[in-house]
């Protein structure tokens, strides 16, 4: 049970960049990524996601091998926030919630944000506007988070509180995927550390010549 | 259909709020369709002759405006992988996106149509056929334009190659709908070219979404 992955790779522009990479993932598990810049973390995790296709090796859920049904149980929060800066603080996390389900409310609370609800997004600071991004973990109850750098621009009270819900989260049975430089607590953690495949490993040689 | 029209509301919003430039193709329009009188001359059948053709390219022109952020804006600030990740699917998030550019750049056309009508002298019995012609007209630009904006997400500065793409495909709409407010303008029956520019307006919605969804996917990768 979990979330296992053998033989990964993944291609992005015509170039590999996530390699024989295999990881195993219980109920209740926290998987660090750690590995210098480029070296495939948030490729490993968007293939995970089910955002880019694997180019070899595969990934099962609780045995589930299907791409869709994997989509159903996880969320992801990649390096973008994925927020409107027109829309204002509470309007852009009811827009997720009328999407996926959840309460936006108590999202908001959960993060800090009822006192900046009615702000406009984009005149909200990085660290309140990465705050926003992740008060979308909180809506919907999924299994599986994955999370791409999820501490830029926090400060260290909202880096405890993500380090809190991700302690949380393991403690309910969930897994989550975290790509990070920052150590996220005490919390069981282990860690898949990620070097980038060594040159010469071009998945399309057409590819790679118009590169 | 609770996400459909959360995500059409979200877009109308985005549209009518600052910088959304809902009220800019209109305006564009407008200001296309009013210069033409001041370039071509006050004579009202010459301006009547060539009414039908310049209100439909400018409508064309107008529809393209506010295409290229169609997807594009979604795509740079993360929001459309969370959209795929949604449980609405790919089609019905380009479909809800076509529907939300028609409302906030179509319809607003259809409403100003008549009012540049008369500047340039079109004979009353073409204005009824006028309104229903773009009416039934503008969703075929909506949702070409769609698949177009969908085919460009990944392009820097997409805007050009997304104009040169969807303008051929346009031509069907562009023939159909100017000819039925002309066939109107010299008292005959528009019926048959309304029709036709009915059928492609139905015919470019019941594909659209699928190729625009399609589209999408291969961009995400």
């Amino acid at each position: 049970m979990g979330l296992e992955g053998a033989g990964i790779a993944v291609d992005r522009g015509g170039r590999r960049v996530v390699a024989e990479v295999g990881f195993t993932l219980s109920p209740g598990e926290i998987l660090v990524l750690r590995g210098p810049n480029g070296a495939g973390k948030s490729s490993l995790l968007r293939a995970v996601a089910g955002l880019t296709p694997l180019a070899a090796g595969r990934i099962t859920l609780d045995g589930a091998a299907e791409v869709e049904a994997r989509i159903e149980r996880l969320v992801y929060a990649g390096h973008l926030d994925a927020i409107k800066p027109q829309l204002t603080v509470a309007e852009n996390l009811a827009f997720w919630a009328r999407l996926g389900g959840g309460d936006a409310g108590a999202a908001l609370d959960r993060f800090g944000l009822s006192p900046i609800a009615d702000r406009r997004a984009g005149i909200c600071s990085a660290g309140q506007r990465r705050r926003l991004g992740l008060a979308r973990l909180m809506l919907a109850d999924r299994p599986l988070w994955l999370l791409d750098e999820p501490t830029v621009s926090l400060d260290a009270e909202a880096t405890g509180l993500l380090a809190s819900l991700l302690d949380t989260h393991a403690a309910r049975g969930g897994m989550a995927m975290v790509a990070t430089h920052v150590p996220l607590g005490p919390g069981p953690e282990r860690v898949l550390t990620l070097a980038p495949p060594g040159p010469g490993s071009a998945a399309d040689p057409f590819l790679e010549a118009w590169g | 259909m609770r996400a459909f029209l959360a995500l059409l509301a979200r877009d109308l919003a985005l549209a009518l709020r600052s910088g959304g430039g809902a009220g800019l193709s209109l305006a564009f329009f407008m200001v296309t369709v009013l210069l033409m009188p001041i370039g071509i001359g006050p004579d009202g059948a010459v301006l009547a002759a060539v009414a039908p053709g310049l209100i439909w390219v400018a409508a064309l022109l107008a529809s393209l405006l506010s295409l290229d952020r169609l997807f594009q804006a979604d795509a740079e600030d993360g929001t459309l992988d969370i959209l795929a990740l949604s449980p609405l699917p790919l089609e019905a998030v380009a479909a809800g996106k076509a529907l939300a550019h028609w409302l906030t750049t179509g319809a607003p056309l259809v409403v100003a149509a008549p009012v540049l009508a008369i500047t340039l002298a079109l004979p009353g019995s073409a204005y009824g056929p006028l309104i229903a012609a773009l009416a039934l007209g503008t969703p075929a630009l909506s949702v070409i334009g769609t698949v177009g904006a969908a085919l460009t997400v990944g392009v820097r500065r997409g805007g050009l190659l997304l104009s040169l793409l969807v303008l051929p495909l346009y031509i069907p709409t562009l023939i159909f709908g100017a000819r039925a407010v002309s066939l109107a303008a010299d008292g005959l029956a528009p019926g048959p070219a309304l029709l036709l520019l009915g059928a492609v307006s139905l015919f470019a919605a019941a594909l659209g979404p699928f190729a625009a969804a399609a589209a999408l996917r291969v961009n995400l990768r």
